[in-house]
């Protein structure tokens, strides 16, 4: 059964429609890639999964349950963890409490004592375990992009929906983030990777959907993906496209 | 251990003052010990969750007149009261449900508009609450002096009742639950808190007690008119006490109350005429110049704890900003 399986998923904002008949499947344990020029919909695909909007038309099915519709606090206790473009920690919680949060009402631990155990778990997994005492708006944007991953990790996530983790990283600390990705997918969980870094992207997916203007136009291997005409297009422009295909570089993909 | 048996002295002491104090004093603490609950039960939904409420007045007129009407069909007077506290607390749920997906401002308009609508309300059905011309209360048939033990150790307890309710909240998951929400409702939603139950739950809570204050003060003074026990100063007072002593802290209402009381005792009586403009001016000079309270005064923040492991891994979230 496939974790994720979105079906003809639509989501308008007034006369903007941000996801268009968005049909696709995650299966257990991949790493995928969803990239597209910014304002492509991704984070809207996140926000839909996630319970923060519903779609318009379409339904998004869990695990083969349909979870369109619920909230997201009955989503993210179902195993739907993502991570916030722009952090979202509680800054004047310290960094253990931040990890703490999660651990007590997604992943449900017993206690004070339990949710502690797993968030220090999370923390050291994530190497942040040096600053749990520290604010969360004292940690840099790279502790905090961590703190986002050790919350999300602390809900015992099935699948982990990360957008743009890396935003704003320099080469060593997304190095480091890269470990820890390809680590927490080692772990058994399903990863849905947003990311403007082809690198990235190039690294880790098995394979990678591609999003433009709300609508899935390309779908395929990270080397399928490279060589599609319409992925080229929409990232580089028409003129580009039409250069590289009269080298003969690209190759239409279904 | 030692919170304990000094929670059980100040307890003791407190409901010893009777025998040491005049009537003038039993009224000043019966006073104060409506204003510790009036806080203590503000600051769970203004204090913890961050929700700027001013729906004290609404619960505490809608608990006195709940409890007069109750004690004028011949109920006993504690069974008014706990019929008070259970009328707030449910106009609370259904309240709370309508008007808690507002943010900030909305909020706070919103439930302010609250006791005005209940005010009128109560002021044009006559035919059940009296209108305008108020409502008396059976007169209790004891000394002067016995009644005035009396309202001044029910609202103690009254006081020492929130005080726990508040303990809880502060030290359980719920507390937990409204620090997130203050401090992020999207990402509390999304760490699986049931942010809009936490929320009603909270809102509820903060009603109770108000609830029971108001029916316990309606017995106490025998007559309650619309605009008394409605009145905005009713929701504003409390705001400026937590404030005052630190919102979102367990000790910061009662601190607050204190000094509240005080200088209504002594500087605020010459000036009756201006009195709610001087609570605005103090309200805002409070947030900007004071804004954890007194106990932020007082309570440094704790050095940074750079340590790993689990052994040090430091305060519980409960007692973080619980002012323990
Ligand atoms: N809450 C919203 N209200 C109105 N428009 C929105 C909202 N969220 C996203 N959009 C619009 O939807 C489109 C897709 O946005 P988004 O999903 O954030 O793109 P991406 O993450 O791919 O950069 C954009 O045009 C954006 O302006
Ligand atoms: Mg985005």
């Amino acid at each position: 059964m496939s974790t994720l399986q979105l079906t003809g998923v639509t989501r308008r904002f007034g006369g903007l429609t941000a996801v268009d008949d968005v049909t696709m499947t995650i299966e257990p344990g991949e790493i995928v890639g969803l990239i597209g020029p910014n304002g492509a919909g991704k984070t809207t695909i996140v926000n839909l999964v996630t319970g923060v909007f519903k779609p318009s038309t379409g339904t998004i099915r869990f695990d083969g349950r349909r979870i369109d519709g619920r909230k997201p606090h009955q989503i993210s206790r179902l195993g739907v963890a993502r991570t916030y473009q722009v952090v979202q920690p509680f800054p004047d919680m310290t960094v253990l409490e931040n990890v703490m949060a999660p651990a007590t009402f997604a992943a449900r631990a017993p206690g004070v004592q339990a949710a502690r155990t797993a968030a220090m778990e999370c923390l050291e997994f994530v190497g942040l375990a040096p600053s749990q005492g520290l604010l969360a708006s004292e940690l840099t944007l790279a502790g905090r992009k961590r703190l986002e991953l050790a919350k999300s990790l602390a809900m015992h996530p099935k699948v982990l929906l990360l957008d743009e983790v890396n935003a704003g990283l320099n080469p060593a600390e997304i190095d480091t983030a890269l470990e820890l990705i390809r680590a927490i997918s080692a772990r058994g969980v399903t990863i849905v990777i947003i990311e403007h870094l082809m690198k990235v992207v190039l690294s880790l997916c098995s394979r990678i959907l591609v999003l433009h203007h709300g609508a899935l136009i390309a779908e395929g291997s990270p080397q399928a993906i490279t060589r599609d005409e319409r992925v080229i297009r929409a990232y580089l422009g028409d003129r580009y496209a039409d250069r590289t295909t009269a080298a003969g570089g690209a190759n239409g993909h279904g | 251990m030692i919170r304990l048996v000094l929670g059980v002295a100040v307890v003791g002491g407190a409901a010893a003052v009777p025998l040491v104090a005049d009537n003038y004093l039993l009224r000043l603490g019966t006073m104060l010990a409506m204003y510790a609950v009036l806080a203590q039960s503000w600051n769970i939904i203004g204090g913890y969750a961050g929700y700027p409420s001013f729906a004290t007045a609404a619960f505490f007129g809608l608990g006195a007149y709940a409890g007069a009407l109750l004690q004028g069909a011949g109920a006993p007077m504690p069974l008014a009261w706990a019929f008070a506290c259970v009328v707030a607390a449910a106009f609370a749920a259904l309240l709370g449900s309508a008007i808690l997906h507002l943010k900030g401002h909305y909020f706070a308009i919103a439930s302010l508009v609250v006791a005005e609508v209940l005010l009128e309300i109560t002021t044009s059905w006559t035919s059940l609450t009296g209108g305008g011309m108020g409502l008396n209360l059976p007169i209790l048939r004891i000394p002067v002096d016995a009644q005035a033990r009396l309202f001044y150790w029910s609202m103690l307890a009254l006081a020492v009742a929130s005080f726990v309710m508040a303990w809880l909240v502060a030290r359980g998951r719920i507390g937990f639950a409204l620090r997130c929400i203050k401090q992020n409702e999207d990402a509390a939603a999304m760490v699986g808190i049931d942010t809009t139950f936490t929320k009603v739950v909270a809102f509820v809570l903060s009603a109770l007690f108000v609830g029971g204050a108001g029916a316990m003060y309606a017995s106490w003074v025998f007559y309650i008119e619309p605009p008394d026990v409605y009145a905005v100063l009713t929701s504003v007072k409390p705001i400026v006490m937590t404030l005052l002593g630190g919102a979102g802290t367990l000790f910061g209402p009662i601190i607050g109350a204190v000094l509240f009381l005080i200088m209504e005792e002594t500087v605020w009586r010459t000036f009756l005429s201006v009195h709610a403009a001087v609570l605005g001016l103090i309200i805002v000079a409070l947030i900007f110049f004071l804004p954890h309270g007194v106990l932020g005064l007082v309570k440094r923040r704790r050095p940074a704890a750079p340590t790993a492991g689990h052994g040090s891994a430091g305060q519980e979230p409960a007692n973080r900003g619980g002012g323990a």
